[in-house]
């Protein structure tokens, strides 16, 4: 650039041309601002005020005797009851699948990450078929387990399943960039030092990635509570019996209750905050983690 | 790290358990569809996938989806702007919200949806006036795929956006574009892969949808039915032939929109790593 008075007043127009046409006007931060929060208004922060105002609509009292009625409570203890069995083994699955495409290279590895994303990008409902197709009547391995007794469609069993497939990939996704953005070296230096395989798994590599665990389990829990679809299609209707908390909810829309309805729809909202509440803190909690080691790891070096 | 990266131990065990538990559950139970549905002939399993009843299905579904996808591109593009490149009150609070619709079961969010729109609800009332009607019509439907789509492309640009270098704008400013021109031609660029992947991701997510479309959709055959809602309408008919049908239709698409999502992704991560 060309020196002398010229030049600093062609750097100083400069400047402030660049300073217009990196930085946005006011006007349209206000304006995009202003999109952006009418959007997030409009499709999140709405819905949620519409299913308290209608869950309140009578008052108190309606409420709270929509909660504590015998079919809700029955509904909330079938969900709990297929959240406590189909997670410990998508839990174990996810351990295992991260330990192995984390710390691991293998052919097929791509692969194998897809196969593990498949049941996101199945339809629910046909993620709930596809065991009607395995273990219904009709279905190939109906007629042998009808002759031993075991039912497993339109009853808990069949719940379990397709909620355990639907909550199939969450775990496993957030340990393995986890594990794999965090070196191995504290497993190495563990093994160097004598510890055994199960020792350091469960005093270095589950502790280290405990966030990134729990992060993987609240996200499984709160779709396995709320999954409609799959459950839908495997679960009998039969009420009080294999309801889950989402089905009931749409049992009562279809009776016209729609007070009770939004009652029950009201504790997932509740749900649904704290989640993201709970997100929020794990996500910073696991990014302090990678920065922590990261740090440690410089300062060895 | 690549050497001792075969010491550890566990890789036998822990490749044995992902599989096995692979297999049982996701592998075998999906290859019913297939194993199905080619023991229906194909005479049998053309007429039940081109029926009008399904053609009318999936053209509800993919249509809709598509537009539900689009506005979610837009809009999603403008909040990850927003909460990357500008402070403002409350900023913290619209961040977390915009995951809301992972953490919602779809049938509340469809629930809340229909009681917003329908006839005497807080908007539903005002656009009836205007002789517009959401719930019970294809607009309802595509509110609630809106609503279950929305925070891919937000998530999926955010991070990108987060890493692009200021000095790429500062650059075409000092070349003489104009705010506009250089969002245009330097921006929007680097963030395509992203928004291409996150509007792929709402539109997968979309198109196999049911919890949140089934209250708001009114369900009318022809008219308003998606595709996962006949096949739930032949299951409980007990036409498992007819639901196999469809359900291989629709696993079709998801594999396909699996593989491009994967294929982006990988691009994504690459185009990510150099910075």
């Amino acid at each position: 650039m060309a020196g002398g008075a010229s030049g600093i007043a062609n750097r100083a127009t400069s400047a402030s041309k660049l300073r217009r046409a990196t930085r946005d006007p006011g006007w349209a931060k206000a304006l995009l601002i202003s999109v952006a929060v009418g959007f997030i208004g409009l499709f999140v922060v709405v819905p949620l005020a519409v299913i308290f105002t209608e869950a309140l609509r009578d008052g108190f009292g309606p409420f709270f005797a929509a909660l504590s009625n015998p079919d809700t409570q029955n509904a909330l203890q079938l969900s709990l009851l297929v959240v406590v069995l189909s997670i410990p083994l998508n839990i174990v699955f996810g351990i295992a699948a991260a330990w192995a495409i984390a710390r691991f290279q293998f052919p097929g590895k791509g692969a194998l990450i897809t196969l593990i994303d498949l049941p996101f990008a199945v339809s629910p409902v046909v993620s709930g078929m596809i065991f009607v197709l395995l273990f219904g009547a009709q279905g190939v391995l109906g007629p042998f387990l009808d002759s031993i007794g075991v039912k497993i469609v339109f009853a808990l069993p069949g719940i379990v399943l397709a909620t355990a497939f639907v909550t199939f990939p969450f775990v496993a996704r957030e340990l393995i960039p986890f594990w794999q953005s965090r070196g191995a070296e504290d497993e190495e230096a563990a093994l160097v030092l004598g510890a055994r395989p199960w020792t350091m798994l469960f005093r270095i590599s589950l502790p280290t990635a405990k966030y990134a665990l729990l992060y993987g389990v609240v996200l499984a829990t709160a779709r396995a509570l709320g999954e409609f679809g799959a459950v839908s299609v495997v679960s009998g209707h039969i009420r009080g019996k294999t309801n889950t908390l989402p089905l009931y909810i749409e049992i009562l829309y279809g009776e016209y209750q729609f007070q009770s309805a939004f009652s029950v729809a009201s504790m997932f909202a509740l749900m649904g905050l704290l989640t993201l509440f709970a997100k929020w803190l794990l996500e910073r909690r696991i990014a302090a983690d990678i920065a922590d080691e990261a740090k440690a790891r410089d300062a060895g070096a | 790290m690549t050497r001792s990266r075969t010491a550890l131990p566990g890789f036998g065990l822990s490749m044995g358990v992902t599989l096995t538990y692979l297999s049982l559950l996701v592998l075998i139970p999906l290859a019913m569809v297939p194993l199905r549905a080619s023991s229906m002939g194909f005479d049998a399993l053309y007429a039940a996938v081109s029926s009008p009843r399904a053609i009318a299905s999936y053209r509800l579904t993919f249509g809709v989806s598509l537009g539900a996808a689009m506005v979610n591109a837009v809009f999603g593009v403008v909040v990850a702007w927003v909460l990357v490149r500008y402070d403002f009150p409350g900023k913290r609070i619209l961040d977390a919200l915009v995951d809301l619709p992972f953490a919602l079961p779809t049938a509340v969010g469809g629930l809340a949806l229909t009681a917003l729109y329908a006839k005497n609800g807080w908007l539903g009332a005002p656009l009836h006036k205007l002789g517009i009607q959401v719930a019970f019509a294809p607009l309802g439907i595509g509110a609630a795929l809106t609503f279950v789509g929305l925070p891919f492309v937000v998530r999926t640009v955010q991070p990108v956006l987060e890493d692009l270098d200021p000095e790429m704008e500062e650059a075409a400013a000092m070349l003489g574009a104009s705010r506009f021109l250089a969002f245009r031609r330097v921006v929007l660029p680097v963030l395509a892969p992203a928004i291409t992947t996150g509007f792929a991701l709402s539109f997968a997510r979309a198109v196999g949808e049911y919890g949140s479309v089934v209250f708001i959709a009114g369900n009318m055959p022809m008219k308003t039915e998606i595709t996962p809602l006949l096949i739930m309408t032949k299951l409980e008919q007990f036409d498992y032939a007819g639901a196999t049908a469809l359900a291989s239709v629709m696993l079709v698409v998801s594999f396909t929109l699996l593989l491009i999502i994967n294929r982006l992704q990988m691009r994504l991560g690459r185009t990510k790593e150099p910075g």
